[in-house]
């Protein structure tokens, strides 16, 4: 069995006070950040900002404060799997959803293969 | 390496089902893990509908999210985000062996720090949401510009948020129990599993509010 | 207890302690942390839905032998066949295997003394029989009509029967399965014996730890969708409402995100099953393990991006509809793979047909058909044709009542001395095998046909031609259904007076299969190490 030495899974690792001050700072900072550039207009922008910057928040939460930074490899691919698997149901059902009004190409195949048979 | 270890050797709050407690930490975190995992699935669900439907009808949840106050929401995020804090410092006090004063301090601060959370979206929020009648299907009458869109959007506010505050509630019931087990000493900087797990958990509420305020309060802007 | 009268009706095994006998008392089994009893506690909810849901079937049939129904108004139809699909995917497939052989199996085929988190194990027990309540509350007080699939606006809307309750069923049902799948994967990552390295895991426990993934990922989406058609419900309004802007095919898409991979779900553990019933009856090593492993791990990837299938003539867009055509092709391809390696298995084996080899034998059959029905339903163009017939219902009855239900059988069989330290009447057991394989292929071939006549499905009534097919139908399911119910009765009666088993009945391998019948309540009394791969049979050489 495993020996409980101070680099086995996460127990042995201590983050300092200050680290998780400085992270609780950086999500404060974060959060003035979206809520001021709101305020201001930046067009399609202001959401790539804001949603930017939501998941850098993020990422501090799960890498010191949930100490993923200190964990082993199965807990990172436990994690990507499941916005892996998000992924896939938000792109798949928008690829439905938002496609609904394209037009079905008329010309498609009288284009296509004049090309195809030059190739040849 | 076949025997199973004596009795003695084993640290309190040690299961018999595992060999040692270094198996059973692990097994703690990973099954705390996969669980959050279920709950981004979960809440997956909205987060997928939202796209979807705000790529459809961007103008009616731009109209919508200007019925949410962004004050509110900004204050909450700060208070969660300060509860998150206060959780990782409780975690920190038991492993480096604290008197359980000074844990149930930090745990009992982040339980205030939860129920102003719910208290403020109470009283600020869907009380005053109650009020001007943009409740859909308890008290519903707006009549502004995109009506049905924003009636949907409101759908939304109120299920996500709903959905995440009863999590919260439910992470304020699981404080309350680490505090009792804190006050009767089950805790000890070799065993604190159940606290670094609730943790997770309270993180990851955290989480799900940190993308709800921009997904929610600040569509379109405020300019 | 020792006389030699006591040895005539006793065994050294009974006399014994283990895990059946070591406390006795409502008390000790409801309150049981041990992973064994859970599996008996499942085992026994399982069987009354699964014939609670099988009486609605026989009903069903019973009224399609006339074409204007023999039996019931159509409304009334509409509750059986929704209530019926229902029960049977949600409160009898899903849990099936993984709750009952899942549970027993696991720690011991590992070589662990329980599951990672028993006390989990134990409340989801508890979910999955208060869903259970509230599913058969809601049958009992007049059942829903909207189908298993709940589609909105009718479910939302316009039914006005239980939608609610049984949502709420199904909803906590759910979170049983969510329970268990997490306890596994667990389970399978940190207690494994010291040697059990990830390849010499028995196929079972790949099959397993793959379904246990689609556990997790699926059934939570399933969960909010739920909610989401509850709350429209009962507010009037919702996300899935046209008059606000909503979709009714998000619903689908959400609906179906869980419920194409939680077909998987009842098909893999069968698969797992299949593959230690495969190598135990031929006395054979599989043939690529690392295939059908990986295999296994393929479909509950692909398992999700192929749901789309089922939306190609509601409404989705073409470009959805190709995109998920293709993926649903893919799909085939692990589980072929897996039939030409049991086939491969069997090739040169020392084969036996005791019952469980029969439904084995039966499953490699019936899969298969099912399976190659499933491409033609993958082509868009067929499909447009196929979609919405009795084709439909005889593909998914081919994997789920060939396959899935099958390889229950086969795994009940095969573990059945090793839980109860009893054996049963094989000659009985190959009869109801027997049984069982025709009235399934008499009660479902012909939908086949019907289907693609076009005889459509989910109707109380069918055009006066279809007849004859319906009646060769009927006939069959009521061969099936005397084929199920004779387990039953030599099951119950081997715990009473089936000759004893002794530890390995069959001579197979596997770590199970070391401990005494019934094992103890810790499994083993020191916790094996493994040195050898699975399946170490002596290979034909070394063999007379």
């Amino acid at each position: 069995m495993s020996d409980h030495t101070e680099q086995s899974g996460h127990t042995g690792h201590i983050v300092p006070v200050s680290t998780y001050l400085l992270v609780f700072l950086e999500l404060m900072v974060g959060t003035a950040l979206t809520t001021w550039i709101a305020y201001i207009d930046l067009g399609r922008w202001n959401t790539v900002v804001a949603l930017t910057i939501a998941v850098i928040k993020m990422v501090l939460v799960v890498l010191f404060f949930m100490h993923v930074k200190y964990a082993t490899g199965l807990t990172r691919v436990v994690i990507l799997a499941g916005f892996f698997w998000l992924g896939i149901m938000i792109t798949l059902s928008c690829s439905d959803e938002l496609t609904r009004t394209w037009e079905i190409v008329p010309q498609g195949w009288n284009m296509i293969l004049p090309i195809v048979f030059r190739l040849f | 390496m076949a025997e199973l270890a004596t009795h003695g050797a084993h640290p309190q709050g040690f299961a018999h089902q595992f060999e040692d407690i270094e198996q059973q930490r692990d097994a703690g975190r990973l099954g705390m893990w996969v669980f959050l995992v279920t709950e981004i699935l979960f809440f997956g669900g909205m987060f997928t509908s939202y796209t979807i439907y705000r790529a459809l009808h961007l103008e009616s949840f731009i109209q919508g999210s200007h019925q949410l106050e962004v004050k509110f929401g900004a204050t909450n995020t700060a208070v969660l985000i300060f509860s998150s804090l206060t959780m990782a410092l409780a975690i920190r006090a038991a492993q480096t062996g604290k008197k359980k004063g000074q844990i149930i301090f930090w745990l009992v601060l982040t339980m205030l720090l939860g129920a102003l959370f719910v208290g403020l979206k109470l009283r600020f929020e869907w009380y005053r949401d109650y009020v001007d009648g943009i409740i859909p299907g308890v008290h519903w009458f707006y009549n502004g510009p995109h009506a049905p869109g924003v009636k949907m959007f409101m759908c939304f506010y109120f299920f996500m948020t709903g959905l995440h505050a009863i999590h919260m509630i439910v992470g304020l019931g699981i404080l309350a129990v680490l505090v009792s087990m804190t006050a009767r000493n089950k805790f000890s900087s070799e065993y604190y599993s159940p606290l670094e797990i609730s943790g997770l958990y309270w993180h990851f509420v955290d989480i799900v509010w940190i993308f709800l305020f921009p997904l929610l309060y600040l569509i379109g802007g405020r300019y | 207890m020792s006389t030699a009268i006591a040895e005539i009706h006793e065994t050294p095994a009974e006399s014994s302690v283990n895990y059946l006998n070591v406390t006795y008392g409502i008390k000790s089994w409801l309150l049981t942390l041990d992973h064994k009893r859970i599996g008996l506690l499942y085992l026994g909810s399982i069987t009354l839905m699964f014939f609670v849901g099988g009486m609605a079937a026989v009903l069903m049939r019973l009224h399609l032998v006339e074409p204007q129904g023999a039996l019931f108004e159509p409304e009334t139809y509409n509750k059986m066949f929704s209530t019926h699909g229902i029960i049977m995917v949600f409160f009898f497939l899903v849990p099936s295997i993984p709750a009952t052989l899942g549970n027993f199996l696991i720690p011991l085929m590992i070589g662990a003394r329980d599951v990672a988190f028993p006390r989990l194990n134990l409340m989801s027990w508890y979910l999955y029989i208060t869903g259970a309540a509230f599913a058969l509350f809601a049958t009992l007080s007049g059942g829903v009509d909207t189908g298993w699939t709940f589609y909105p606006p009718y479910s939302s809307t316009y039914s006005q029967t239980h939608v609610v309750i049984v949502a709420l069923g199904v909803f906590i049902a759910g979170f049983s399965s969510i329970l268990t799948g997490v306890n596994f994967i667990v389970t399978i990552h940190k207690m494994r014996a010291p040697g059990m390295t990830w390849f010499r895991l028995p196929l079972f426990i790949w099959a397993m730890y793959a379904t246990s993934l689609i556990f997790v990922l699926g059934t939570p989406v399933i969960a909010i969708t739920l909610f989401l058609l509850g709350m429209e419900r009962i507010l009037h309004v919702g996300i899935f409402d046209p008059a606000v802007g909503g979709d009714p095919l998000l619903f689908q898409h959400l609906f179906w995100f869980y419920s194409h991979p939680a077909v998987y779900i009842m098909i893999l553990p069968g698969m797992g099953v299949i593959s230690e019933l495969i190598t135990a009856f031929s006395r054979k090593k599989i043939f690529g393990y690392a295939f059908v492993a990986f295999s296994s791990l393929s479909i509950a990837v692909i398992s999700f991006i192929v749901w789309g299938h089922h939306m190609f003539v509601t409404g989705q867009s073409i470009y959805a509809g190709l995109v998920f055509s293709v993926l649903s092709f893919l799909v085939a391809i692990p589980s072929a793979v897996k039939v030409f390696n049991w086939t491969a298995t069997l090739y040169k084996g020392s084969i036996s047909y005791e019952a469980p080899m029969l439904y084995a034998l039966g499953f490699i059959g019936l899969f298969t058909i099912g399976g190659l029905t499933g491409l033609f339903l993958a082509a868009l163009a067929t499909d447009v044709h196929l979609n919405g017939t009795y084709f439909i219902v005889a593909h998914f009855h081919y994997v789920m009542v060939g396959g899935a239900v099958m390889a229950y059988m086969g795994g009940l069989h095969f573990w059945w001395p090793k839980i109860t330290g009893r054996l049963y009447p094989d000659l009985w057991a190959r009869i109801a095998a027997a049984i069982i394989f025709i009235g399934f292929n008499l009660t479902f071939f012909p939908q086949f046909v019907l289907g693609y006549l076009g005889m459509p499905r989910r109707y109380a009534i069918y055009p006066a031609e279809f007849q004859v097919l319906n009646v060769m139908s009927s006939a069959g399911a009521s061969i099936l259904g005397i084929g199920y119910i004779i387990p039953l009765i030599y099951f119950m009666w081997s715990m009473r007076y089936g000759p004893p088993a002794g530890p390995n009945p069959w001579g197979a391998k596997g770590l199970e299969w070391t401990t005494q019948s019934p094992p103890l309540t810790e499994n083993f009394e020191t916790i094996p190490i493994v040195t050898e791969d699975a399946y170490n049979y002596p290979s034909e050489a070394a063999h007379g």
